[in-house]
């Protein structure tokens, strides 16, 4: 008889289950690198049928998201020869680089409303669980239930009064509106997490430290802090993946200063036709900092989903 | 080093009154031992004097300065845990060095203070290792070590060795005294181990139900209790309660236990109805001649001596007798229970009557 182990697995299931994960990674990456690839094709080659999956590679999509361009007569043409690598791409169509496209700006827009509403929600959120966790606060559970609350509804439902009272307050179209409406909407997810990791640290750690002599402050960021960093950066990748990729209300409440790059990216459409490679261009370099981001904290992500569930 | 008094300290946690109006004194350099069952409020009369709980009444008095309700960190006093509340994130030198930093010690310092106490401790060759890999045995040394660092006018100690392995506890008890007789620290310890209170301690305070019941070395514990509830706790097995009814006037030097005359240490006090015979097995003795007389129920053999269990006619009776004397069970025999040892008390009330044997002891509890 083999020899049967519950925590085990045997190599048969082992084998079974590793290529499991492989088929399941090759099909859900299947669209990720279709979109990676139309961004190096050229607009032909990106529209032909059968789809064309060896193609010569260019970087016309790049150049086409990141620049503006317009049509010159001839004589122009032969007046001024292409400088650099991206003029000779553009000359093909007969055409010069009359700028930088908005793509930068409405991408950087979306760096500092993803990252400044996800650090507010954090920071916010911290010290909100904390209290909650550590200080006996009247009607504790009430508070806590409210905060919940705000998530019990699509928060697109109450698109209309945002819509409205933002543009009371002057917040429509700015930085500022969209952090607070990220963080807004964050926030509840941030507490609720929070708590459950900053439940998990002993409170002796606390004491400890205000006994070595330090105040409650500096007990909280020297001690707990660096104890609740694993839930700290997980809930982070939660809040920045939501507000990064969020569309309707910056559809709806951005429209220039502060448009992100979601409702950006398919007005590359309109421009001279159907752009194909440029807007997968564009959706490639849109999901390089959520991937990045994950990957730096992927060990604190993988600890911080797993934490809490099971008592040590 | 220093002296820690203790006045009519009071604390509520809402409608729960976790510790009623104690008073007692803590002398410079003495092992303390606060002992009772758990929830008794000795923990947190432990922790308000070290500051993490503020009392709700009363005061404390660390070298006449009093502290009641200054910040734990204005205190100087450490505190050892009984999960022992390591920091994770550090290796054992940063553990030890922490409460140094605090102060804004000088780094060269600090290294060579966290040197000493490692040496002394006998942990230098894990200061840096993380914390988390340690034994508890080792995990304990560097609580301690984290302790003694800053050299603090008094140590608390919660439970500290609760969480060691049975064999290992009885090796750290001793070394944990080893060290405190070396540096002679105020130390106050909570236990609810009455083994280790008596084993380790110069003083003990007895608590039950937020009360304290008694003060005193482990010898006037043991001999002298000043309550049913610490005769009962202190000694194992426990005193032997032989109800009755009776009158005892003061003065007196014997009384009445189920019709036969008892010798007592002369009674400073006198009482009637319900009351209890106190005496400890070891003061029991098994004669053929003695007037009063049990069945044996029991025998517990123990090496060099047994437990007998009696059935006598005021209830069951433990004793410990010599393992050579022939005990058979269902026989009945006379008992002699020696008369300087005997603790009368009030069934009612539970504490014990004044007489000559315990007078200078409980007048000062």
């Amino acid at each position: 008889m083999s020899s049967f182990s519950v925590t085990e697995p045997s190599k048969r299931s082992k084998w079974f289950a590793g290529t499991l994960v492989i088929l399941y990674a090759l099909i859900t990456m299947v669209p990720l690198a279709w979109i990676m690839l139309t961004g190096f094709k050229s607009p032909a080659d990106a529209i032909s049928y059968p789809p064309k999956v060896l193609f010569e590679p260019t970087l016309e999509g790049y150049v086409n998201l990141f620049t503006t361009r317009t049509r010159q007569t001839d004589e122009f043409l032969a007046a001024n020869p292409p400088q650099t690598w991206y003029d000779r791409i553009v000359r093909e169509y007969d055409m010069v680089i009359a700028g930088p496209s908005k793509f930068g700006e409405r991408f950087l827009n979306s760096v500092i409303i993803g990252f400044g509403s996800t650090f507010l929600s954090i920071f916010l959120g911290t010290l909100a669980a904390y209290a909650f966790s550590r200080f006996k606060i009247p009607l504790a559970d009430d508070l806590l239930f409210f905060i919940l609350s705000t998530r019990m509804m699509p928060p697109i439902a109450v698109a209309i009064p945002i819509f409205l009272m933002y543009r009371q307050l002057g917040l429509s179209d700015t930085h500022l509106g969209m952090i607070l409406l990220y963080t807004g909407v964050n926030i509840s997810l941030a507490v609720w997490l929070l708590k459950g990791f900053i439940d998990e640290i002993p409170l002796e750690y606390e004491e400890a430290a205000l006994i070595d002599g330090y105040t409650r402050f500096q007990a909280f960021y020297k001690v707990v802090l660096p104890q609740a960093a694993t839930g700290i950066a997980s809930t982070a990748i939660f809040c920045l993946i939501f507000a990064w990729n969020e569309y309707a209300f910056a559809v709806l409440l951005t429209s220039g200063t502060a448009q992100t790059a979601p409702p950006f990216i398919p007005t590359i459409i309109g421009v001279g036709g159907l752009d194909w490679p440029a807007v997968a261009a564009g959706a490639t370099i849109f999901l390089l900092p959520v991937m990045i981001f994950t990957i730096l904290l992927r060990k604190h992500l993988l600890r911080g989903i797993t934490f809490g569930a099971v008592r040590k | 080093m220093a002296q820690i008094q203790i006045k009519n300290i009071r604390k509520d946690f809402g409608d729960f009154n976790a510790v009623k109006e104690s008073t007692f004194t803590i002398e410079d350099g003495e092992f303390f031992m606060l002992l009772g069952p758990s929830g008794c409020g000795k923990t947190t009369t432990l922790r308000m004097i070290a500051g993490l709980e503020l009392p709700t009444s009363g005061e404390i008095y660390l070298d006449g300065e009093e502290i009641s309700q200054l910040p734990p960190s204005k205190r100087d006093i450490a505190f050892v845990f009984q999960m022992f509340a390591l920091y994770p994130h550090m290796n054992v030198r940063r553990n030890l060095s922490y409460p140094l930093v605090s102060q804004g010690m000088a780094r060269r310092d600090v290294k060579a203070k966290v040197e000493e106490v490692a040496g002394i401790l006998g942990i230098q060759d894990i200061l840096n290792r993380p914390v988390g890999g340690l034994s508890g045995g080792d995990r304990q040394r560097v609580a301690l070590g984290r302790a003694i660092v800053r050299d603090p006018k008094a140590f608390m100690m919660d439970e500290p060795l609760g969480a060691l392995d049975a064999e290992f506890r009885e090796h750290m008890a001793e070394e944990l005294r080893a060290l405190h007789d070396r540096m002679n620290a105020t130390t106050v310890y909570v236990t609810h181990d009455q083994l280790e209170a008596m084993q380790m301690g110069d003083k003990i305070v007895v608590m039950n139900n937020a009360v304290v019941e008694q003060f005193g070395t482990p010898q006037e514990i043991y001999d002298k209790p000043a309550t049913m509830f610490v005769a009962d706790f202190i000694g194992s097995p426990s005193m032997n309660f032989l109800h009755f009814d009776g009158t005892v006037g003061e003065g007196d030097e014997s009384v009445t236990l189920g019709g036969e005359v008892m010798r007592i240490p002369r009674t400073r006090q006198g009482a009637s109805g319900k009351l209890v015979f106190g005496v400890r097995p070891e003061h029991v003795t098994l004669s053929d001649s003695g007037t009063y007389r049990g069945e044996i129920l029991a025998s517990e053999y123990l090496g060099t001596t047994q437990i007998i269990t009696l059935d006598t006619p005021n209830g069951e009776l433990k004793a410990r007798i010599d393992s050579a004397q022939v005990a058979k069970v269902g026989e009945k025999v006379g008992l002699g229970f020696n008369p300087r040892t005997i603790t009368l008390f009030d069934a009612g009330s539970g504490h014990a009557l004044r007489s000559d044997l315990n007078n200078e002891v409980l007048a000062n509890g």
